[in-house]
């Protein structure tokens, strides 16, 4: 992160060594954001392989119509995150502060769908651990695959909480107007966690609801 | 070069303020550095402890020092805290910190804030292990392998994982600076193959933490979810799979062991270069082999699990490829036996820590192709041969190249030198009580006392015996530098600005450097280990 009070941190030379780091930072970062979702993918995907049935049946518990209308939310966020970037370029602070609102007003959209399921998978018993009710013979299969359903999606949503609070300390910068268009990269850089953070939506959704689903 | 008396009134980092404020709140890199020294010096000792602990149990056949239950918690703690909060730190957050930034002509880590939070991550994990330590500790062993750590342990498993948790982003941050700087910060002139080779090993490191922690930090996660919330993940009840968590788990933890012997690998190559008064043989490959180990480390985790009853062929693929990493770890073991080739060598203390790593890595590298070797490892595994093997590496290895750097950079980082009689004494205290402590478990491993017991057949006692006498020894080698070192910290000799006449921009600057590190950005026109052009002509002024 750099240095706020003014914009070139002593340790660099000029601006342009600073942007270049601390983008190469952030590439690096969402690397190991990578490895990190990478092992809950390998396990899911294991557990997949060997019950490709129970998961069928699992997946068609979730509500696959709030699972596509919040894909969509989310990916009008990343919309609105990439045009607060280019306002920031552009340099116009009132458009920036406004796509930043829209994308955190987008976020807490699917935060809130996402809570809705969670409670519905709740009054259906569907939540691991002693109360967990499924029907059939592959009910402790089925609770494996809800296990990486809520440790899944609730480290995407604990990401998506984050981001927010990032968004948030975003729009506080630029009123106080400390972006300008020679000046904006941690807007951009938030953008590329942000985006990183739809894109874990994006493989989550069909190894999740659309597994089974033909 | 400042005269005598303005170097006695110098400003420098160590005195340019006081208070603990200036040192809780520092965003030098130099100040980070000797905070991480000190925390993981107590981890050191901590886990020494127990080791002593350990030994002392093994010093009869019978259990009767302690119950099996609390040796348990004892190997399981000393290789905790032994691993996670100093092997994996120690050279990167102490002599990485402190030296990255002056090889290469900067003035920082790109990022001294995220430096810093970087040990306060550190300690925040170390205080919740310690917490669960002293609460009643943790009997898993340090593997956590589940269902026992998921399900069965009634130990601190949770909060000894979220300690780990905690100090992986520790780890996770240092290496992301470090790969930054490495690639943006480098002074004008100097190239990637002018780099200093600590730099590359230290750059390779970097890679593994920033790839390979992440997923033992979700691993633990999955751990600690499957135990506090009782869902299944790893529960074969379910029909989860044990297995997968060793996968997870051995994807980060053998890429770790790397972690824990590539800085010392970059260490050593300074010390022969400049105790050889050469220039290293085959700079090239030395530092390719740095990388070709923290690649090729990502690919061999299954030889952990020979008996695990993954697939042979899975077996036979891992065993081929542990075979790969010998070749770039024996590269650098010809490349530094083929500098000292005609060198003029001279035996200063931390020549004879860089020595006796090689003789200790050639050993515990060698006994790992015989783990490596599917059939031989059958007869071996969960012996004392691999806890042999692996503190020749992590022991021999890594803290002989710790303790050889501390001693090489001591009058850069203190601006005093050591006492050089006391240091060789100590190197060789070291050396004589590390084998033999750890050269008879090779034999117990072999003729098949198994690890992780607390009692054990009588016709084993004579060289367990010898290894608790060993152990004995072995402290005393390690408390002798901590007394010394402390020691010269108010009276030892003032440090001339290169004590050593070595090449490498950190001998540049005063002892101890100025908190800039530099007055002026340095131009480099020269190679890394430019030591036969320095005998031949006084060089011209370095700084543009």
């Amino acid at each position: 992160m750099p240095d706020h009070s003014t914009a070139l941190a002593h340790q660099f030379d000029d601006l342009e060594q600073q942007h270049e780091s601390v983008s190469l930072g952030m590439w690096i970062f969402l690397a190991t954001e990578i490895m990190f979702f990478g092992g809950m993918f390998l396990g899911y995907s294991v557990y997949r392989g060997i019950y490709p049935a129970a998961y069928g049946e699992a997946s068609r518990h979730l509500d696959v119509v709030l699972g596509a209308v919040n894909t969509g939310v989310l990916l009008s966020s990343s919309l609105t995150m990439a045009l607060a970037v280019q306002a920031a370029q552009l340099g116009g602070r009132r458009t920036l502060v406004l796509f930043l609102i829209a994308t955190i007003a987008l976020g807490s959209v699917f935060l809130g769908i996402k809570g809705l399921e969670y409670y519905h998978k709740y009054e259906e018993q569907l939540i691991p651990g002693s109360n967990f009710h499924f029907d059939g013979p592959n009910a402790g299969h089925a609770q494996l695959f809800f296990s990486f359903y809520f440790v899944m999606t609730g480290m995407h949503a604990l990401h998506m909480i984050v981001g927010i609070g990032v968004m948030v300390v975003l729009i506080l910068l630029t009123l106080k107007g400390r972006f300008s268009a020679g000046y904006h990269f941690p807007v951009e850089i938030s953008g590329l966690y942000w985006h990183f953070v739809d894109i874990v939506w994006v493989f989550l959704f069909p190894l999740l609801y659309l597994v089974d689903r033909s | 070069m400042s005269s005598e008396t303005i170097r006695l009134y110098r400003e420098h980092y160590l005195n340019c303020s006081y208070g603990v404020r200036s040192w809780l709140l520092t965003k030098d890199h130099k100040r980070i550095a000797l905070l991480f020294l000190i925390s993981i010096t107590l981890f050191f000792f901590l886990g020494g402890a127990f080791a002593v602990l350990i030994r002392l149990e093994l010093l009869t056949p019978q259990g009767d020092l302690v119950e099996s239950e609390t040796y348990n918690k004892l190997f399981t703690m000393h290789g905790i805290i032994m691993i996670f909060f100093f092997l994996i730190p120690s050279i990167p957050t102490v002599l990485g910190n402190f030296l990255l930034p002056m090889m290469i002509g900067a003035r920082d880590l790109a990022f001294p804030r995220l430096n810093l939070l970087s040990w306060y991550i550190f300690s925040l994990g170390g205080l919740f292990t310690l917490g669960a330590v002293i609460s009643g500790g943790v009997d898993t062993g340090w593997t956590f392998y589940t269902p026992y750590s998921s399900t069965y342990a009634n130990t601190h498993v949770i909060a000894t994982a979220v300690g780990i948790f905690i100090t992986g982003f520790s780890s996770i941050l240092t290496g992301l600076n470090f790969i930054v700087t490495t690639h943006k910060m480098r002074a004008p002139g100097l190239t990637w193959f002018r780099l200093p080779l600590f730099v590359w090993s230290n750059y390779a490191t970097a890679l593994i933490m920033v790839l390979g922690t992440p997923v033992i930090a979700i691993t633990l996660l999955l751990v600690g979810i499957e135990r506090g919330f009782h869902v299944g993940i790893f529960d074969p009840k379910l029909g989860g799979d044990p297995l997968l968590f060793q996968h997870l788990f051995w994807f980060y933890s053998h890429p770790a062991v790397y972690i824990m012997i590539l800085p010392g690998m970059g260490v050593i190559s300074e010390l022969v270069t400049c105790f050889s008064r050469k220039r290293i043989f085959g700079y090239e490959f030395v530092a390719f082999a740095s990388l070709a180990i923290a690649v090729l480390g990502f690919l061999v985790w299954g030889h952990h699990m020979f008996v695990s009853g993954q697939s042979p062929y899975a077996g036979m693929i891992f065993s081929f490829l542990s075979f790969l990493v010998a070749i770039p770890s024996a590269v650098k073991v010809f490349n530094w036996t083929a500098t000292l080739y005609k060198g003029s060598i001279s035996f200063d203390a931390p020549m004879l820590y860089a020595l006796g790593f090689i003789g200790l890595f050639t050993v515990g590298g060698l006994t790992g192709l015989f783990l490596a070797t599917l059939a031989v490892d059958v007869h071996v595994t969960d012996t004392y041969f691999v806890v042999a093997h692996f503190h020749y590496i992590m022991v021999g290895g890594m803290v002989m190249a710790y303790l050889g750097g501390i001693h090489f950079w001591w009058p850069k980082i203190s601006g005093k030198l050591y006492p050089e009689t006391w240091a060789r004494f100590a190197a060789l205290v070291v050396f004589v009580g590390f084998n033999l402590t750890f050269f008879p478990q090779f034999i117990l491993g072999y003729l098949g006392m198994p690890r992780r017991y607390h009692a054990y057949p009588p016709e084993f006692q004579v060289l367990n015996v010898m290894s608790t006498a060993g152990a004995s020894i072995l402290a005393v080698g390690y408390l002798l530098p901590m007394a010394y070192l402390v020691w010269s910290m108010r009276y030892g000799k003032a440090a001339t600005d290169n004590p050593w006449d070595a090449t490498g921009l950190e001998w540049q600057t005063p002892s101890p450097p100025p908190t800039e590190n530099f007055a002026d950005t340095p131009v480099v026109t020269w190679e890394a280990y430019d030591y036969g052009a320095k005998e031949d002509k006084e060089k011209e002024p370095q700084v543009a």
